[in-house]
């Protein structure tokens, strides 16, 4: 049957694989990045940075560098004393805060470590003259691995703290001792989730414009939260906030990286003013291996309590985190959300977890895409196979055995949370049998019997996401939104999140469509300049269409009451409707459109009662939970025998994120998910020497993965709806991060499994099976 | 990432190209290597001489029994040579596996070979084709082996003031297998080993074998005693089997980042038995 035109446009937005409105200037190159911004009179930072991951500074000659030509201006830790700290946001009881300067003053605590600063005509001429700075370094011992750190003797990061301990954590949920005490059987095991490096395409970058005239600063930086950029820079350089104006122009990638407030952000303020000329610092690659926050950085000892028949009964983890020489803004929260989520989706009742945050010579951890939910979900995944194994359960059977059960939501969880809505089986059962589950245990033992190695790993993840409440987070976890039908009956969204990467400019106008019954293309998603959209928290979390929508989503009924309002003056009738884009009298059957409505509410020759002009709406939307997407990954993979090599034969994703507003998008974000996954899995770790040298400083080292890598991945899905909001949605942001790595690792030791092997630590390098391999045979 | 200022100069013509290299000044060829090391401010020379508007130096063409390569052929040009792909093989099969679609479009076969990095591809297949190298300067020209060229890490036979002019490769005869087999690091592209294989068979009998060795240790090398141990042989699954275990004899294995000394090793011969096995599947 042929679609009317009519059909067409009644047609639901929301649910569509629409593609993404902001691709084509992406795609095409004509977006506007930070380096792309050019000034009157532009200067260039170059920044010089300790090569020493630990030294005392004895001084620093610049007379060179400022006799340099072009060079306007040379400064060091002295001259930038006054500028407040870096910020950290976190707090937790007891937590040791280092004074970080923006640049070093009396000693360097990494390699990367900022020592100063040259502001010239040009980015050569910078460089040069930092070259030509002459630094009297006296190096001292540095510790580079947190254990190491712990360790009695070791070098002291920060002279004050000895022992090397930046915070300690402890949490105890239900009664663990007795789980323990009734405990048929222990499994411990030591499991690392190695230091990754987040490398967004778009390193980072500031320009920043000073107007004297004005007491006016205008920063323009890559970051995932402008508002609290404003809020933290303006307090750093003692500016008023509402002279402040952040802007961030497309943001080539963050995965938690930006989502930070640096040392460069403010220091660019400092030069700006200092000069009284724009000034612009654009991070190269090296810089951003050495000097933007890396994630993870774990080491966990699991031990886990359960009866014979697979049932568990609780858990105990004691997380040793890398800090790190500082505490950047999130630093120390990332691994209390490991803590939450330790117990994934099982049904489990007792719990105890203690981290130590421990100082080392190296640049500080901070949110990487999950931050500390894949590694809790590492760890459970990990730990329940290995229970599987133990007591010779499949490793499905167990997980359906132990899953909180369908009946039990909202169910509250040993570590605090209270899981909002789940069908956990669901997912699993789809993926097995996707995987057709027994044909392919049948294969494997067949596979076994010719020597063969086939692996078959099964992750059923849940994460914690739209973070979040505000009582969880350090500077408030609601989002804001404004929403403006224009006297043309155009509508321009401004939301205080800070989509970089997560479509919103396409699915927030999804949804006005919807309620407003316009066209996607009538619809402007405007964000990331502080003096044109509200305060808002930003794009982090999987929050932004979970929170950022929802704000949007209850400013658009606000608007739908008024423009029913203006719609009933209009028309002469009380009692009217809106939909499809127009409001009916029910009595006469006659419309006005939206764009009429508008122009009448802008006109204002006739108001409605105790009605203002004008069709605008602001929200700030509180939720009140977080939400909890769930899902399973099955891997099947192959080893060759002769050589380690892991080929990923099959990679299937069922995630449950709630109601999809674009199922495309939601597919792009597992797909991008999945391979940050895979590079965790097989490939990247950030290795540092124990001088502390980073020796996967280039991406000639750093195994990022590439197109080519990358196994074909299934991504279906089955539907959860949240009730923590109106949408219905949960996130999707970080998903597939989060189900990937432990279904790769079960994969890999199922395929290992004949030879005793029982964990093996990421990245899976094809060395380290061809050693389990060599080992067995 | 912005390099020390240096002087640019791109003569049309290799006689003006020579003089400058006399006067110190740094030949750049594809630049795959050299930028990113200026980048870093860890090459800084103060002179480049880009050679490519060289067009006498950019050619494929056959000759008697050979076939000769200009030194700026692109890596692109060799793995589509149609000459090449008729005539030797080899050398664009291994091409091919060079880095990406953007490193193949610039870099150059002279270039690689004057940067001789150990893990580079190319290295494998020259010495297995016992390909031989015409080396120029301002007053001189002289031809070497590969055995010759290919002194260390990133150390070649080239004099100051010398760049390669050609390379020159022999036509396979009829019947010839030929492959090659690498291990990729996976951040860099580059072989963590390579192994090119040349083999001839007749009457049953393997008469001819060839087989180069990169990225094991500091420089590319032909493997002879596992050379030797296929002569004469059937080429069965044992006989594969135990020449490739010869293939590092006498060379020191580098360990780094990416693959200890052993596992390079053990690579080495795992991929050594799948290339002469894969070459000899194609031979006549």
């Amino acid at each position: 049957m042929a679609t009317t035109i009519a059909e067409i446009q009644k047609e639901k937005q929301v649910g569509k694989r629409l593609r993404r409105r902001e691709d084509p200037r992406l795609i095409t190159g004509t977006a506007t990045y930070v380096d792309d911004i050019q000034m009157e009179g532009m200067q260039y930072a170059a920044i010089l940075r300790s090569p020493h991951a630990a030294a005392k500074i004895r001084s620093i000659d610049t007379k060179l560098a400022e006799k340099a030509p072009g060079v306007i201006a040379v400064y060091t830790g002295k001259d930038t004393e006054k500028v407040g700290a870096v910020p950290c946001g976190a707090s937790l009881p007891g937590l040791r805060v280092p004074h970080h300067n923006i640049l070093a003053v009396n000693r360097v605590y990494f390699v990367g470590h900022p020592v100063a600063v040259v502001v010239a005509q040009n980015r050569y001429l910078a460089q040069d003259a930092a070259d030509l700075i002459e630094v009297d370094y006296e190096p001292t011992a540095a510790v580079a691995e947190p254990e190491k750190a712990l360790a009695s003797g070791a070098p002291a990061v920060h002279p004050e703290w000895p022992d090397n301990v930046a915070f300690t954590y402890h949490q105890d949920g239900g009664d663990v001792d007795k789980a323990f005490a009734q405990a048929e059987v222990i499994i411990k095991q030591r499991i690392t989730s190695q230091r990754l490096i987040p490398m967004a395409m778009e390193t980072r970058g500031v320009v920043a414009e000073f107007r004297a005239a004005d007491r006016q600063l205008n920063l323009y930086t890559s970051t995932q939260i402008p508002h609290l950029v404003r809020t933290l820079v303006a307090s750093m350089l003692s500016l008023d906030e509402n002279r402040v104006r952040v802007i961030t122009p497309e943001v080539g990638g963050g995965f938690g990286s930006k989502l930070n407030v640096y040392a460069e952000e403010a220091l660019m303020g400092f030069l700006a003013q200092k000069t009284g000329k724009p000034v612009k610092w654009i991070e190269s690659r090296r810089e951003n291996f050495l000097c933007t926050i890396h994630g993870r950085g774990h080491v966990d000892y699991y031990e886990l309590a359960a009866k014979r028949d697979g049932t568990i009964l609780g858990i105990k983890l004691k997380i040793i985190q890398d800090v790190g020489s500082y505490l950047q803004l999130l630093t120390a929260a990332i691994p209390t959300l490991s803590v939450l989520m330790m117990p994934g989706i099982y049904n489990i009742p007792s719990i105890r977890a203690d981290i130590v945050g421990v100082f080392t010579n190296c640049m500080p951890t901070d949110a990487y895409r999950g931050a500390g939910r894949p590694e809790a979900t590492h760890g459970i995944e990990r730990m329940v196979d290995i229970l599987a194994d133990e007591l010779n359960i499949d490793p499905a059977e167990i997980r359906l055995k132990n899953f909180v059960a369908n009946d039990k939501f909202p169910y509250a969880t040993a570590t605090g949370l209270m899981y909002d809505s789940g069908n956990y089986a669901a997912p699993l059962k789809k993926a097995l049998d996707m995987v057709h589950y027994k044909k392919l245990r049948q294969e494997q033992a067949e596979a076994r019997k010719q020597g063969k190695w086939l692996g078959i790993g099964i992750s059923t993840y849940g994460e914690i996401c739209a973070i979040g409440p505000s009582p969880a987070t350090p500077a408030g976890g609601w989002e804001s939104a404004t929403v403006k039908v224009e006297p043309s009956g155009k509508v321009t969204i401004m939301t205080g999140a800070c989509p970089h990467g997560q479509g919103e400019e396409t699915t927030f106008a999804q949804i006005a469509a919807d309620e407003l019954g316009v066209s996607v293309d009538d619809v402007l998603v405007v964000w990331g300049d502080t003096a044109v959209v509200q305060y808002g928290i930003g794009t982090f979390g999987s929050r932004g269409t979970a929170i950022g929508g929802t704000a949007v989503y209850y400013a658009l009924q606000d608007l739908k009451e008024k423009i029913r309002k203006f719609g009933a003056v209009l028309l002469e009738d009380d009692d009217v409707a809106l939909a499809d884009g127009k409001v009916t009298s029910k009595k006469t059957g006659q419309s006005k459109s939206v764009p009429e409505i508008a122009a009448a509410a802008y006109r204002a020759m006739k108001l409605p009662p105790n009605t203002e002009p004008g069709l605008v709406s602001t929200h700030f939307w509180e939720p009140p939970n977080f939400t909890f997407p769930f899902g399973t990954h099955i891997v099947v993979t192959e080893i060759d025998g002769e050589t380690g090599d892991i080929k990923i034969r099959r990679y299937v994703a069922v995630d449950d994120c709630g109601n999809q507003i674009n199922p495309l998008i939601v597919a792009g974000q597992v797909h991008g998910g999945v391979a940050q996954g895979l590079g965790q899995s097989l490939w990247e770790q950030a290795v540092y020497d124990d001088s502390g040298q980073l020796l996967t400083g280039e991406l000639t080292d750093y195994a990022v993965p590439r197109a080519h890598m990358m196994p074909w991945i299934e991504a279906e899905h089955t539907t959860t709806p949240s009730p923590v909001n109106p949408l219905g949605v949960k996130g999707v942001g970080e998903a597939g991060t989060i189900g990937c790595s432990p279904a790769v690792v079960n994969s890999v030791v199922d395929a290992l499994s004949p030879l005793g092997v029982r964990h093996i630590d990421m990245p899976l390098t094809p060395e380290k099976i061809w050693k389990l391999l060599r080992k067995g045979a | 990432m912005i390099p020390q200022k240096f002087e640019y100069t791109a003569p049309d013509s290799l006689k003006s190209v020579l003089q400058l290299l006399e006067t110190g000044a740094k030949p750049l060829a594809g630049g795959m290597s050299l930028i990113p090391m200026m980048k870093l401010r860890l090459a800084t020379p103060e002179h480049l001489v880009d050679l490519g508007k060289l067009k006498e130096l950019n050619y494929i063409r056959e000759s008697g029994n050979a076939v000769h390569i200009g030194a700026m052929s692109t890596h692109f040009d060799i793995e589509t040579s149609p000459v090449l792909l008729r005539k030797c093989p080899l050398l664009a099969e291994t091409a091919a596996d060079i880095g990406d679609l953007q490193v193949r479009n610039r870099g150059t076969i002279g270039g690689s070979a004057a940067h001789a990095d150990p893990s580079a591809d190319y290295p494998a297949a020259l010495q297995a084709l016992e390909a031989r190298f015409v080396l120029i300067g301002a007053d001189r020209e002289r031809t070497v082996s590969g055995a010759e060229f290919f002194a260390d890490a990133f150390t070649t036979a080239l004099e100051p003031g010398e760049i390669v002019r050609e390379v020159i490769v022999p036509i396979e005869e009829p019947g010839t297998g030929v492959a090659y087999e690498k291990v990729v690091q996976p951040a860099s592209g580059f072989a963590i080993v390579g192994i090119a294989v040349r083999i001839r068979r007749s009457a049953g009998k393997i008469t001819f074998a060839r087989i180069g060795v990169t990225g094991l240790s500091n420089h590319a090398y032909r493997a002879t005693a596992a050379e030797a141990a296929l002569a004469g042989k059937s080429g069965s699954a044992a006989d594969v089997q135990s020449a490739a275990a010869l293939v590092t004899q006498g060379a020191d294995a580098n360990s780094d980042l990416h693959a200890s000394a052993d596992y390079r090793k053990h690579l080495a011969v795992v991929h050594a038995a799948r290339a002469i096995a894969t070459a000899l599947s194609r031979s006549a």
